[in-house]
């Protein structure tokens, strides 16, 4: 136990100091390649241009260009002051819901769709769960000229409807997948299978810090500018948090809060997965409080598997949330103890939702509201504290969802 | 014998006979007595037979496997119901029997365990398609211990010193990707896939079969000149969803003599 206690605290320490993954791509036990041989040339190639051309002064500058005169950055840190009377707590917002195309996924997508263009893609390919992650890599290439292909599960491009006429304005094409569950996890296998039959020409854009090395890398890399803002901004508006709340799907928006943060170990993380409807295998999303180590896309991380290994279908009323893996690097923060993973359930979310809008006129991303849902349950044990909350995203793509909902009671207070 | 030499003297061929064919079936498929039928008619006119552990996310397939995968899944095949079930058929098999399988199902079974069985129930070998060299260092040791082989995939678009490594780690037989990409996709032998075999080839020691695409005997006879033999996967599933005889289908593409 107590050699295992020191294994972690190492661990976390090399994660803190940058020299993780390693270069295997390994986050401890996590991460890895675990791809068919074809891919191999092009997974090698991409680690080299994230070590060789992401660091380079040309490409970071360009990237900040786009990032401060295209996305929008630096996004606003919020206070939210009505909520926070009503949790008694000191609540802030981290608006990553005011980037460009309405949610962190932006940060990524431009930042790889600059990669692709560097390293000489033709086509560039991605999947979308919510279809955030596919707008935000249709307006990306469109931004830069790269012909586009989103895969995306049939059951999301009925409940997101209006990302999929987004992504069709901005000049994608968008792949409705009917194989598999027919949600983000059939879309990953498709545009892996379509990445698989041309691996020279074409570069996986993929959506979360997931898939094989170097993807979970250089997806924290870019998602990472989120902590590094909101923690100026947090020291700007007084001091940083007692804790830091983000929603855990894939997990891109909570390792891009979380990063800046590690260090300072008296600061709380937590990592809000979806609850969904219930505890049984396929009534939700819980990967890391429900799952065990196993490899799916590239990957060994915590898994939502069945005895015989089957990959199992997962429930949220959150497309975002709605995938059996999670990143590498979540599954060792949860192993050395750095960051504390809960979940929340579907009404939860809903409610944390509703109580959002009326406190504060911010609708919050379905996704997100999992986070809000999980401080609120926080501050009600642990009274008076400074939190920070990932608005990863804004819930106009969930209208549809929500209108399949009665509005909560929430005894927001409103002006008669 | 151990049985990854098996499996290599099994597509070893003297010189002037035809390819040797490596026939795969899904386990399970299209049911469990129908599959059986075809696994033990095909396997009394194949050289080996690569039965496929069915998968909820073959990310290197196309679409008839996935199918064909999905099917078996439904009609509860899993790994532990392949072993019991050639445990307790007790065939007698000519050719080595090797399963393809994705690493997922392997990983939760436990490779002691594994390794165990499969001697138990007479498999000779491995081909996880989702486990490249550079991972598959656990599993091999494994597999070693009992003398099974685990095969390694060879692409058109692996590179010079990588495609050495990976013949040099290779047992059994080297499994030669004809064609850039997802199984099952029709093609014909363009010149630059006689070279690439013909590396393969002077970079192999062992047997190299060439794999995805093939469906006819042309391109069974084009390839022979150029590999040790032919892997018939996704063609076959066709054949068993038609309802047609396997079996037959694969003496049809032996070569004529």
């Amino acid at each position: 136990m107590h050699e295992d206690a020191n294994e972690h605290e190492a661990l976390l320490e090399a994660l803190i100091a940058g020299s993780l993954p390693d270069e295997r791509g390994r986050f401890g036990p996590f991460g890895g390649q675990y791809v068919p041989e074809t891919l191999m040339t092009a997974v090698n190639r991409l680690s080299e241009g994230v070590r060789d051309v992401l660091p380079s002064e040309s490409f970071q500058q360009r990237l900040e260009a786009e990032l401060k005169s295209w996305v929008g950055r630096p996004t606003a840190l919020t206070a939210a002051p009505r909520l926070g009377e009503r949790w008694n707590a000191d609540v802030w917002f981290k608006r990553e819901d005011l980037a460009h195309t309405g949610a962190h996924k932006i940060n990524n997508g431009i930042g790889q769709a600059l990669l692709a263009q560097a390293l000489g893609a033709k086509r560039v390919v991605a999947e979308t769960g919510a279809g955030q992650h596919g707008v935000a890599a249709a307006a990306a290439c469109a931004r830069l000229g790269l012909p586009c292909v989103v895969y995306m599960g049939e059951v999301d491009v009925e409940r997101q409807a209006p990302n999929v006429d987004r992504m069709h304005r901005l000049g994608a094409t968008v792949v409705s997948v009917t194989s598999g569950d027919r949600t983000l996890r059939a879309a990953i296998d498709e545009a892996i299978r379509d990445w698989v039959s041309d691996p020279e020409g074409t570069y996986y854009l993929i959506g979360s810090a997931i898939g094989p090395h170097p993807y979970p890398l250089l997806v924290r890399e870019l998602q990472a500018v989120i902590g590094r803002e909101a923690r100026v901004q947090m020291l700007e508006a007084g001091e940083l948090p007692d804790a830091v709340f983000a929603c855990v799907g894939g997990g891109s928006n909570a390792i891009g809060i979380f990063h800046a943060f590690l260090a300072d170990r008296d600061i709380a993380l937590f990592g809000i997965e979806a609850g969904g409807c219930g505890s049984a295998l396929g009534q939700h999303s819980a990967t890391i409080a429900a799952g065990r180590p196993g490899v799916l896309h590239g990957n060994y991380s915590m898994l939502l598997y069945d005895d015989d290994g089957q990959i199992q279908e997962t429930h949220s009323v959150s497309a975002g949330l709605d995938y059996p893996g999670v990143g590498p690097e979540h599954s060792l923060l949860k192993l050395v103890g750095r960051v504390d993973y809960e979940t929340a359930s579907d009404a939860e979310a809903l409610a944390a939702l509703d109580e959002c809008c009326e406190a504060e006129g911010i609708l919050p991303a379905l996704e997100s509201a999992h986070a809000l849902a999980g401080a609120r349950r926080w501050a009600a044990k642990n009274p008076g504290r400074r939190i920070l909350i990932g608005m990863s995203g804004r819930g106009d793509k969930d209208m549809p969802i929500l209108a399949r909902f009665p509005r909560s009671e929430t005894g927001v207070d409103v002006a008669a | 014998m151990s049985p990854r030499d098996r499996i290599r003297d099994a597509l070893s061929r003297a010189q002037g006979e035809g390819a040797a064919i490596v026939a795969y079936l899904t386990a399970g498929y299209p049911d469990p007595e129908r599959f059986f039928a075809a696994f033990e008619a095909v396997a009394r006119v194949s050289d080996a037979v690569e039965i496929g552990v069915p998968f909820s996310d073959p990310m290197a397939d196309g679409v008839t496997i996935q199918r064909s995968s999905e099917r078996a899944i439904e009609h509860g095949v899993s790994l532990r119901w392949i072993f019991d079930e050639l445990a307790a058929r007790h065939l007698e098999l000519a050719p080595p029997v090797l399963l393809m399988s994705y690493l997922n199902p392997l990983l939760v079974f436990g490779y002691e365990a594994l390794a165990e069985r499969s001697v138990e129930c007479g498999i000779s070998g491995y081909i996880v398609p989702d486990l490249p060299y550079e991972e598959s260092g656990p599993l091999q040791e494994a597999l070693s211990e009992r003398g099974l082989a685990l095969v390694q995939m060879v692409t058109p678009v692996t590179p010079a010193a990588r495609l050495q490594a990976l013949c040099a780690a290779s047992e059994g037989f080297v499994y030669a990707v004809t064609r850039t990409g997802i199984t099952g996709r029709a093609v014909s032998l363009p010149a630059e896939a006689t070279e690439y075999l013909a590396e393969v080839k002077a970079a192999s020691k062992l047997p190299v079969c060439a794999g995805f695409g093939v469906r006819e005997r042309a391109q069974v006879e084009a390839i022979e000149r150029h590999a040790d033999g032919v892997v018939v996967g996704t063609a076959l599933v066709e054949v068993l969803e038609r309802g047609e005889d396997a079996a037959e289908f694969v003496r049809s593409l032996r070569p004529s003599r």
